[in-house]
């Protein structure tokens, strides 16, 4: 029996620096074996461990065909992070994963897409809009609607610029608070939600980003006649342990770490919106 | 016997005024002619007044502790050689294990657990390490404390599954009754003689007393009720006594929350992964980047409740509590869970 809480080595084969308290670390299994067998589904995490000071859950957000790299965008927000935050190339780390349920990207085919994401929440997406936009033509129109606090949280401008050239593609971003330079919508990220085309009938939509901000888009999506099986969001809790045993992200019944991260609207109703869960 | 076969024995005994589980090698360790006084926040043993054995009800702890350690590695690192971690897993020494007096609220919570460890998903290897080497004898629980509430909850006070051999105490001595091939061949080295009809109708007896017990949860899932609820004033009202200690998650044996922690050696060579046990009580519990979804008592009490007696349904096919009322005797302010439970579902307090 292999031991599920064992990581497995793990080396930084490039570092980018996104944004002032972002990165990304670009890994590589040491053991071409382990690197060989790996695959995940876009929305599953993996566990990344620093040597003498912990463990942490991060999304994946490399395209999960490329079998040679694993990519993960990290924000410098506690204290692994912040350590993790000064590891350069050839360093080593610790993975295990992936972990939980991804994005339904094979429902998803033949339908319309609906991508909001708020803050560093675009990152468990990232890899969700590579994948799309590698097979574009499974998948109907295409809305990417992202809101940040301030322009310097907005990342990865460039790819939002390569998914604006897709085929029948929308790219709707918005800042709360701008600077002149900003070209996009400064104010809420709601507030672009009447320009989104999609067939209510025939769409997914894709939630991540801070629960209030998923809130609005629910309700907004509801109130449209979208179904709330076709309204998936990744949720976020205390992980520790990424297997089910721990118990810290326990929402309402469901693990998150293994049930999710990823859930339909219709499973998270009871309690969504509700404090203390 | 047990520790010719090469068991270590694992036995009730009297411990800092209570009656606790550890290695024990001769019958004389048992606590004979002890029993005990519970209540909600009380516990002090007293003089049986007879020369029983197990003439009591159960401590703060049994068996959760003997196969999900408070505090256990789970693996080590070491970074001998710049740009190389070595990863070790820690598994728990094989050894063992015969506990003697375990009760059926206890085999309850322990087959929670082997559901939790070992059948759902990812099997833990130190959960199964530990349980594999379990030969349980249990014992048949006479004298229930006023806590207790196991017969609500459908787990006692009689043993029906889950253990190797099990003993009713009896005024001229023990009936003893094996499970398992491991129990059998047990019992099979011991000299016994046939049970007679007197001493089976004795043991019914005792069994149909140990029945009437004080407390009762509803014996069935509240997810609706609690639900219905999440705003009841009482959530506030039992937050006003609450300390958030964590003591009833701590001596709960089917609680299963647990935190990883890392220690590194000072002197850097390697660092230790463990992990030890949480409580939904503290304020760690529900962290994340800076915010704190439980920051409140009343929504940690909540959720230990809603956990135990809703969503634990969902999860694991029956509800959470065992019925051993240890939350009640450790809870330092004496908070009633059943009681609680009653006044938020049911709307109504005990006579």
């Amino acid at each position: 029996m292999t031991n599920p809480y064992l990581p497995m080595q793990a080396e930084v084969i490039e570092r980018i620096q996104e944004s002032p308290n972002m990165y990304t670390l670009r890994l590589r299994f040491t053991d071409p074996a382990t690197q060989a067998t790996y695959s995940f589904e876009p929305g599953q995490f993996n566990m990344l461990y620093l040597y003498g000071v912990g463990e942490i859950p991060i999304s994946i957000v490399s395209d999960p065909k490329d079998e040679h790299i694993i990519d993960h965008t990290i924000r410098a927000v506690g204290r692994v992070t912040n350590a993790m935050s000064s590891l350069n190339v050839g360093d080593v780390i610790g993975v295990r994963g992936p972990y939980g349920r991804g994005w339904p990207l094979l429902e998803a085919e033949q339908r319309d897409v609906v991508v909001v994401t708020g803050g560093l929440g675009c990152a468990p997406v990232v890899s969700v809009l590579n994948y799309i936009a590698n097979r574009r033509e499974r998948f109907g129109k295409l809305n990417i609607v992202q809101g940040v606090k301030h322009t310097c949280d907005f990342i990865w401008r460039e790819r939002y610029d390569h998914w604006r050239e897709l085929p029948d593609t929308r790219v709707l971003l918005a800042a709360d608070d701008g600077e002149p330079i900003w070209p996009f919508h400064i104010g809420r990220v709601t507030d672009l939600f009447t320009q989104m085309e999609f067939n209510r009938e025939h769409v997914i939509v894709m939630l991540c980003g801070p629960e209030g901000m998923m809130r609005v888009v629910v309700k907004y999506m509801l109130e449209q006649g979208v179904a709330g099986n076709k309204i998936w969001l990744s949720m976020e809790r205390n992980m520790q342990c990424g297997i089910g045993h721990c118990g810290h992200c326990q929402y309402g019944g469901k693990f998150v770490c293994k049930d999710g991260p990823v859930f339909s609207y219709e499973e998270l109703k009871p309690l969504f919106g509700k404090r203390g869960f | 016997m047990l520790e010719q076969r090469g068991y270590t024995c694992i036995g009730p005994q009297v411990r800092e005024q209570a009656i606790q589980y550890d290695v024990i090698h001769h019958i004389d360790e048992l606590p004979r002619g002890v029993s005990d006084d519970q209540a909600p926040g009380h516990y002090r043993l007293k003089n049986s007044g007879h020369e029983r054995y197990f003439a009591w009800a159960n401590g703060p702890q049994a068996l959760k502790p003997l196969v999900f350690s408070p505090s256990e590695p789970l693996w080590q690192s070491a970074n001998e050689t710049k740009g190389q971690i070595k990863f070790q897993e820690i598994l728990p020494e094989k050894k063992p294990l015969a506990v003697i007096g375990v009760r059926s609220c206890d085999i309850a919570a322990l087959y929670i657990h082997d559901k939790h460890f070992l059948q759902h998903g990812y099997r833990d290897p130190c959960y199964l390490a530990r349980r594999d080497e379990l030969l349980l004898i249990a014992v048949n629980c006479t004298h229930p404390a006023k806590t207790c509430f196991c017969v609500s909850t459908g787990d006692g006070p009689s043993a029906h599954y889950g253990y190797d051999l099990l003993l009713t105490e009896l005024d001229d001595g023990f009936v003893i009754q094996a499970h398992t091939e491991k129990g059998i061949s047990v019992k099979q080295q011991l000299h016994l003689s046939a049970v007679t009809a007197m001493q089976l109708e004795a043991l019914d007896r005792a069994m149909a007393q140990s029945k009437q017990q004080q407390r009762h949860l509803p014996s069935k899932d509240l997810s609706y009720e609690l639900m219905e609820n999440l705003t009841h004033p009482r959530w506030e009202e039992i937050a006003n006594r609450c300390l958030s200690c964590g003591n009833c998650t701590s001596v709960c044996p089917t609680c299963f929350c647990h935190s990883e922690v890392e220690e590194p050696a000072l002197d850097g060579t390697h660092s230790v992964h463990f992990r030890q046990w949480d409580s939904c009580f503290s304020q760690k519990h529900s962290y994340i980047h800076g915010l704190t979804i439980r920051p409140d008592t009343s929504l940690r009490y909540r959720q230990w409740m809603m956990h135990k007696l809703g969503t634990w349904h969902q999860q694991f096919g029956r509800s959470g509590c065992v019925g051993c009322g240890r939350c009640i005797t450790w809870c330092p302010v004496g908070i009633d869970f059943t009681e609680e439970a009653r006044i938020i579902c049911e709307g109504k307090e005990y006579d």
